[in-house]
């Protein structure tokens, strides 16, 4: 390969760089940062019920979010509920991948197939599959019931259990991306050393397969705070979420300016905790793991 | 009685034998290596030791102790990994600390060792470097300091210089050597490389196909190869065929108009009588010269120059010919130019009696 006259390259080479950019930057520019803006506009836009959206500026929208208990409820609910629903997903997830990385062929591929299937189903025909299986008139309804319990359906708990259900494969994809990508000499030199199986396992694998937790665990707490169908489908009214509440403020209550608001502080929310746990994290793995 | 011994070890897979009946008693601070082209099994060998391949037959006693059946975090033996498999996460102080921390010393202890250990590496500056900040060459000390910082009874090294560049691998073969002395730990290492088996090591083992083919002193072999694959896999060789006989004055056979005779440091001629037979003789034994000066009357095809050495290959009548002169302002030759060969009769060795036999 021949490399054209150095001194027309550059300059050159910078407009063909910047009209490559241009395809997807217009495309960001366009369907993120523009309605982004528009909703930031209209959180702050007065609202009459009977005019609808009113020119001007007000901070009417936070100031009701913030001194409304029935709002802090809903956002500390989607809150624990993401926290709960990232908890639940390591403790299954990365035994898991764990399991599904010692897989031989073709087990192995035959399992990440059977982890990865559910998401080929839809969302909706998943939560009626939930929403069958805890009714009070199930098995596993009647189950609860005897346990004294109660139906689970329409509460945090049938929440809880299809967000992990739904949850799950995007824990396990990056963990066992990252379980993959350890030199199996390290394990074997761990053995060497004396290590037990269990030692190896928390002072050689798990260390090793935390970035792809870390960023399992931020997909999925960014995917359950926005979730909207299950809460809707398993939670019923008593146990909804921010999304749930945005959508009623747009469509049924058609408070635009508050449903932008809503909107606009659940993405706050999720991005002042993922980039603070990001931090924490990433800061103590990034020297060693890169 | 030695130290690690080696009863008929047998490593069957499913259709292969990758390792045949291997025996080998080690001496206690012996450095043996095991050596031979890839798929040998000298590897296997290596990992039936460490235990993370069973043994399908034979056994492995080490100070008098069978453990053929233990579990690798059971031997304690000391493990340098071909890709060093250092602990990517830890600082290499906490990499070297790792085995000290198992067996479950004190935190003074383990901050004593480790220091000495680091200082024997010559690694005490990158204590707190994590092993992606280092060069090859410092991440296999610190495997080595890892694997030595437990005192093991013996030390495995797999392949431990093939992933460092020419140059330093060279450095780490005496590195490797000052360090195992110093620490005085029996070694096993395992390489494919001739050049570093023969040049740190106490005794080298030839395996082939599964099976030892000749165990013996690094000069012992390059002066005795038992047969012609260790000659040409031991360093480089030159071979032809010549007839030898039997007269009075002992084995002899004609080369280039020019009757040779035997003496005993040819190593055995097998049979009486006349029969074929490969002879072999190294490059830097020929001596070479201006035409007439020697036997035989030979040209240069082609030169090489290496730095510290010439090598010239010389056409002659009983074949190309590879001859190795010191720089050491010695006549320089040209290409095309004829020259003549000579070699002291000590130099020429019998590999074979059988020419067509390359085992």
């Amino acid at each position: 390969m021949t490399h054209p006259d150095p001194g027309v390259a550059p300059a050159r080479k910078r407009r063909l760089s910047f009209l490559g950019a241009m395809p997807l930057t217009l495309l960001f520019i366009g369907l993120l940062i523009v309605p982004l803006v528009l909703t930031i506009v209209l959180s702050f836009r007065p609202y009459d019920y009977d005019l609808g959206v009113q020119a001007g500026w007000t901070l009417e929208q936070y100031i009701e979010i913030f001194t409304s208990n029935y709002t802090l409820t809903v956002f500390w609910r989607t809150l624990w509920i993401s926290g709960l629903v990232t908890i639940i997903c390591v403790l299954i997830g990365v035994p898991e991948s764990y399991i599904l990385s010692r897989m031989k062929a073709p087990w192995n591929s035959v399992f990440l197939l059977v982890i990865l299937s559910p998401l080929l189903i839809s969302l909706v025909v998943r939560a009626f599959g939930w929403s069958m299986l805890l009714n009070p008139m199930s098995p596993i309804g009647k189950l609860t019931q005897m346990m004294g319990l109660g139906s689970l359906l329409y509460t945090s708990s049938a929440v809880v259990i299809g967000l992990v259900h739904v949850m799950l494969p995007f824990m396990i994809i990056p963990v066992w991306t990252s379980l993959n990508k350890i030199d199996p000499q390290t394990i074997k030199a761990a053995y060497s050393l004396n290590a037990s199986k269990w030692q190896t396992i928390k002072r050689v694998i798990l260390p090793q397969a935390t970035p792809g937790i870390l960023s399992g665990s931020l997909i999925v707490f960014g995917l359950s705070t926005s979730a909207f169908a299950i809460p809707v489908l398993l939670g019923g009214g008593r146990s909804r979420m921010v999304s749930n509440s945005i959508y009623e403020q747009f469509m049924v209550d058609l408070n635009w300016p508050m449903g932008a608001a809503l909107a606009i502080l659940l993405l706050v929310m999720n991005l002042i905790i993922m980039m603070s746990y990001n931090q924490i994290l990433e800061r103590s793995y990034k020297r060693s793991l890169g | 009685m030695s130290f690690l011994q080696l009863h008929g070890l047998t490593k069957k897979f499913a259709d292969t034998t990758a390792v045949d009946n291997l025996s080998l008693d080690v001496a206690k601070g012996e450095f043996v290596s095991l050596l031979g082209p890839s798929g040998c099994g000298k590897t296997t060998t290596l990992q039936m030791i460490a235990g993370f391949v069973d043994v399908t037959a034979g056994s492995i006693i080490l100070d008098g102790k069978d453990i053929t059946f233990a579990k690798p975090n059971e031997r304690g033996l000391g493990i340098v990994f071909q890709t060093y498999a250092l602990f990517p996460h830890m600082t290499v102080e906490k990499n070297v600390a790792f085995g000290l921390e198992m067996r479950k010393l004190s935190g003074s202890d383990i901050a004593r060792r480790v220091k000495d250990a680091l200082a024997m590496a010559q690694l005490e500056k990158f204590a707190q470097r994590y092993p992606r900040e280092l060069s090859g060459g410092q991440r296999q000390r610190v495997a080595l300091a890892r694997a030595l910082v437990i005192q093991p009874p013996v030390l495995l090294l797999d392949e431990p210089l093939s992933n460092l560049d020419a140059n330093l691998r060279e450095e780490m073969q005496f590195e490797l050597r000052r360090i195992q002395q110093q620490a005085g730990t029996t070694t096993i290492m395992v390489t494919h490389d001739q050049a570093e088996a023969l040049s740190v090591s106490d005794r080298v083992v030839v395996m082939r196909e599964g099976k030892v083919i000749q165990i013996d002193e690094p000069y012992v072999m390059y002066e005795n190869p038992a047969t012609p694959f260790i000659s040409r896999f031991v360093g480089k060789t030159n071979t032809f065929a010549v007839t030898l006989t039997t007269t009075e004055q002992g084995r002899q056979f004609d080369l280039d108009g020019h009757r040779i005779t035997l003496t005993n440091e040819s190593a055995i001629a097998p049979n009486t009588g006349t029969c074929e037979a490969l002879m072999s003789v190294r490059p830097e034994k020929i001596e070479i010269g201006r035409q007439g000066q020697g036997r035989f009357a030979g040209s240069v095809k082609n030169s090489f120059f290496l730095g510290n050495l010439w090598m010239y290959e010389v056409q002659t009548a009983f074949g190309l010919l590879i001859v190795s002169v010191i720089n050491n302002h010695q006549q320089v030759y040209k290409i095309g130019e004829n020259v003549s060969l000579d070699w002291h009769e000590n130099a020429l060795k019998v590999l074979a009696a059988e020419p067509a036999g390359d085992l």
